[in-house]
């Protein structure tokens, strides 16, 4: 069996989960292994019911009190639980913030490794997973017996392949002891001042820019094409930029025109919060640099040079 | 209160990386290493805590090959107290449930109040070695975390989650918290501290082989492109004209 282990926050899905399940359900026809799922919380009632018009073998609703608001105690033990019970040959996450938190701890109550932010899973089964901030892959084989975790990264599997049917519902109530981890409930920072979700330009800048006393530089760029500017998040680390200008997995989620990424080198972690731009620029003087994996249009080169040269041809365009 | 920092060294941020004969690693010839990013924010944390208990000591722990020790002197330098060094020779050979095995052996001998490490390494990217470690010392855990509050006997600590949202947890001690980048403003070691350094404890334990690894990593190679990326070529200026027309007449947005 394959278990894909969905991810659902204050009764709304993770919409990575989806991409799991996908994923889950390709696996299995390729494996011929049968496909259930697994949803945790209080309360979940409805969520299981979606779930259970997919086509998968078996929905589990994990239901407790104690999984009202997740905490890594509680479910590590609901899941150790399952798969102990179940011993499926695959269990699959999304690699989320919270599977992070919790998905390496299940897999040491397990005895296992969990296969972490996996992009492609291959025969054997062999797993690939990025090296070097995506520089590198590698192939990876586990050496343990099933059950294998896996996480899959965002992209990895895509949502609209999913197939729909039916599959019975179960209810479990797990045996929880307390948590030690007493969560309270997540918030916004008070509320962005810069929203570049609406922004049909955008010039974003990374750490290429190198020191602070750099960034007019691309604020004359930014300025030039009427666009806003954005960062990578070590530029806003270090204070150079205010947090509210980050693209990525804990920043903004953009899709302007135009996105134009200056020096900045590509991490999954940016990657997800810029690749749905309707076109992708890129600026970097390493031509393997894994932003230009995305880019529509690359320029392999010094952004001291190439940066003010840009600036410079827009404005005598404009002109 | 006594607080562990595992610290890694990675190879520097701009390497050129070329594959190893065997193609199992990269050629670590000609590469300078570097403390990982988020590790150095976590040792940040550590100093800061301490120094606003005005007690507690701060210790250093990495697995690494020998030049690794020289992460740790920096370590010391800007303030950690003593350092632990296990000596691997190839760490890349380990996986992640391997290298927390020797780091939490080397932390059970101390019983820390707290453990910090990064959220992620550079290099293997797994995102896991804290969360393990905790797992094995049997201690609750949070990750991504961007600020640690100090309570009697417990903490509260502010979770980073995706998409600019945020949630405080509180656990009891001890714990063991994976810190994100950006959570404090990193220090530069003083030359006194550098000085003081090459006197402070370093501790060198062999690492022992272990049993059994998890996975083994079979070959590591650059990634197939699947984009058609249009490369803008020549000088500079060339570049940028050509960009402009680009921008004029298939992005359509000059
Ligand atoms: C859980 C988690 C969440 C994260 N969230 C985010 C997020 O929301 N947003 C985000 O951006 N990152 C995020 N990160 C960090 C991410 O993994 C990368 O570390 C980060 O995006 C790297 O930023 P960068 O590309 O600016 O820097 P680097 O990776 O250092 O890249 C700098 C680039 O500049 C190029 N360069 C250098 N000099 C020049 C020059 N003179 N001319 C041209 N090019 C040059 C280099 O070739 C290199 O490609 C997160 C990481 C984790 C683990
Ligand atoms: N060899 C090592 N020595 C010391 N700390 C390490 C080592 N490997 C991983 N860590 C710690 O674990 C964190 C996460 O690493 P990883 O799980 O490889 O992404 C790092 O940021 C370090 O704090």
């Amino acid at each position: 069996m394959i278990l894909v282990v969905m991810e659902q926050h204050a009764g709304a899905w993770h919409k990575m989960s989806w991409e799991t399940l996908a994923g889950g359900q390709q696996l299995g026809k390729a494996m011929g292994e049968p496909v259930a799922a697994a949803v945790l919380g209080e309360g979940i009632g409805a969520l299981a019911a979606e779930l259970a018009r997919k086509a998968l073998d078996k929905v589990y609703a994990i239901e407790h009190a104690q999984l009202a608001l997740y905490n890594a105690d509680g479910y590590t033990a609901a899941l150790a639980a399952l798969i102990g019970q179940l011993q499926p040959t695959l269990v699959l996450f999304p690699h989320t913030y919270q599977v992070r938190d919790f998905g390496p701890k299940l897999a040491t109550r397990l005895d296992r490794l969990l296969l972490s932010d996996v992009v492609r899973v291959m025969p054997g089964p062999v797993f690939v997973r990025q090296l070097f901030q995506g520089k590198l892959n590698a192939d990876v084989r586990p050496t343990t017996a099933a059950p294998h975790l896996v996480s899959l990264q965002a992209g990895a599997y895509r949502a609209d392949t999913l197939v729909a049917g039916t599959a019975p519902i179960e209810t479990i109530t797990p045996a929880l002891e307390a948590s030690r981890q007493q969560p309270e409930a997540p918030f916004r920072e008070s509320s962005r001042a810069v929203d570049l979700t609406a922004a049909d330009l955008i010039v974003s800048v990374g750490r290429g820019i190198k020191e602070a006393d750099n960034l007019p530089l691309v604020e004359e760029l930014a300025k030039a094409l009427g666009a806003e500017l954005a960062a990578s998040r070590p530029i806003c680390d270090n204070g150079w930029l205010p947090m509210e200008r980050q693209v990525g997995s804990s920043g903004q989620t953009v899709a302007p025109k135009v996105y134009l990424a200056v020096g900045i080198s590509g991490a999954i972690q940016h990657l997800v919060g810029m690749k749905g731009a309707k076109a992708i620029v890129a600026i970097n003087k390493d031509p393997h640099a894994p932003i230009f994996e995305v880019a529509d249009y690359g320029l392999v080169g010094d952004l001291f040079e190439i940066v003010p040269a840009l600036t410079e041809e827009i404005r005598k365009a404009k002109a | 209160m006594k607080i562990i920092v595992a610290i890694k060294q990675v190879p520097a941020r701009d390497s050129q990386l070329r594959l190893n004969s065997a193609a199992k690693w990269i050629d670590e010839e000609d590469l300078t290493f570097e403390i990982n990013e988020p590790d150095a924010y976590a040792l940040e944390e550590a100093l800061q805590l301490k120094e606003k208990q005005g007690a507690g000591e701060v210790i250093a722990l990495c697995l690494g090959p020998e030049r690794a020790g020289s992460t740790l002197r920096e370590a010391l330098a800007k303030g950690a107290d003593r350092a632990i060094h296990i000596v691997c020779a190839h760490p890349e050979t380990l996986d992640p449930l391997a290298i927390a095995n020797l780091l939490a052996g080397a932390i059970r001998t101390e019983s820390p109040d707290l453990v910090l490490t990064g959220l992620q390494s550079d290099d293997l990217g797994s995102g896991q070695t804290g969360v393990i470690v905790a797992e094995l010392l049997g201690s609750s855990h949070a990750t991504n975390i961007m600020e640690v509050l100090l309570q009697a006997d417990a903490i509260r600590v502010k979770r980073e989650l995706e998409d600019g949202w945020f949630q405080y947890i509180q656990m009891p001690l001890p714990a063991v918290l994976t810190i994100q980048s950006g959570l404090n403003r990193l220090r530069y070691a003083t030359l006194m501290g550098i000085k003081k350094a090459k006197t402070k404890e370093m501790r060198i334990i062999e690492a022992e082989t272990l049993g059994g690894q998890a996975a083994s990593l079979d070959r590591i190679y650059p990634p197939d492109r699947q984009k058609q990326t249009q490369m803008l070529t020549g000088t500079a200026k060339e570049q940028a004209v050509q960009l402009v027309e680009k921008l004029r007449f298939e992005m359509r947005v000059l």
